[in-house]
């Protein structure tokens, strides 16, 4: 998948750049939010880690030491310079509901995010689509084909996640280049109508 | 969005090594967004001073802009880290930076035209 980057390499931007913007891509494990961010970004897909440490207080309590459990959160992301001055970045997390500071890092001041969404495992995305909205950020759903997937009606999908009626809903293939950029392309103008 | 005042009780249980560690909170870093983008400032005579991290991620932005989630990235580090580092190497005239847009400019037509003429330039 990999074929166009060149693995280790780090570009620079222009010193000319005034804008960074972010674009989120969540949903669940194993969705293809990696896939995704590969297939449209100008630079190989990097990955940082945020390790937190959670304490374990029912484990102190059973083992008697001073236990505490490290939990790394992973980001993948990846950029694409759009023009002169603006750059875009992509970044996937997984969607748990523990790591409420990697929320905050990453929805601060971002566009809107676009939900990947396999129409056969509908509930695994509902943690994903609750943290979204709490942290109000606009989003647009797509669908991901995996193969033999069987067709699942907009309908159907629009009841069961419970969207709005303007939420976009797209079909995209993560592997697809097209495909990606035409789901972000649906999210940039539903963010678009929003501002009217 | 919460602030750390009225963050939730799970929160709580989530303490981040570093803070504690370096013994400071995480307001001093809050310039630093994921997205900030960072540059070696142009006189680096004093470069040999600096331990081997903050040497290397000032070599890394020399010439031109990354952002700090590639820092991260690029050295490997945690996020948390290099706004440590960051924020150091900013007061001590290290790096510069440039700021994210505010949220309203964000929300701005202008940008989100931008994005969208880039993205069917680049892929339509
Ligand atoms: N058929 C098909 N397979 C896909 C698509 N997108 C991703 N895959 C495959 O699904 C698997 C998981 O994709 P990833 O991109 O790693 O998913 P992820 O959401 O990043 O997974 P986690 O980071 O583990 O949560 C990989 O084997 C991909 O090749 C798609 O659109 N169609
Ligand atoms: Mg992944």
């Amino acid at each position: 998948m990999d074929s166009k980057h060149v693995s280790g390499e780090k570009t620079l931007l222009h010193d000319k750049v005034q804008i960074a913007a972010k674009i989120l891509v969540v949903g669940h494990f194993a969705v293809g939010k990696t896939t995704f961010i590969g297939t449209l970004s100008e630079i190989p897909p990097l990955r940082t880690e945020e390790t937190m440490t959670q304490a374990a207080a029912h484990i102190d309590d059973l083992k008697g030491t001073t236990g505490k459990t490290t939990t790394t959160v992973a980001m993948d992301f990846g950029r694409l310079t759009l023009n002169e001055r603006l750059v875009l970045y992509l970044f996937g997390t997984p969607g748990q509901q523990r790591f409420v500071q990697v929320w905050e890092d990453m929805t601060r001041g971002a566009l809107g995010a676009l939900v990947l969404v396999d129409p056969q495992r509908l509930k695994e995305s509902f943690a994903v689509m609750d943290l979204v909205e709490k942290y109000g950020v606009p989003y647009a759903i797509a669908v991901n084909h995996f193969d033999g997937t069987l067709a699942r009606s907009e309908e159907e999908l629009r009841e069961a996640l419970d969207l709005l009626p303007e939420t976009p809903v797209v079909t995209c293939d993560a592997r697809d280049e097209k495909s990606s950029a035409n789901a972000l392309v649906a999210l940039v103008r539903y963010l678009q109508s929003r501002t009217r | 969005m919460t602030t750390s005042e009225e963050h939730e009780p799970e929160f709580d249980a989530l303490v981040r090594p570093y803070v504690i560690t370096n013994g400071r909170g995480f307001s001093d870093s809050d310039r630093f967004d994921l997205v900030t983008l960072v540059t070696a400032a142009p006189d680096q005579q004093r470069k040999a001073h600096l331990g081997p991290e903050k040497r290397e991620l000032v070599e890394l932005c020399e010439g031109g802009y990354l952002s700090v989630a590639e820092i991260a990235g690029h050295m490997k580090l945690p996020i948390g880290i290099i706004k440590v580092l960051l924020t150091d190497l900013a007061e001590d005239g290290y790096i510069l930076t440039r700021a994210p847009i505010p949220p309203a400019q964000l929300a701005d037509i202008q940008v989100l035209q931008e994005v969208l003429d880039g993205l069917q330039a680049r892929f339509g």
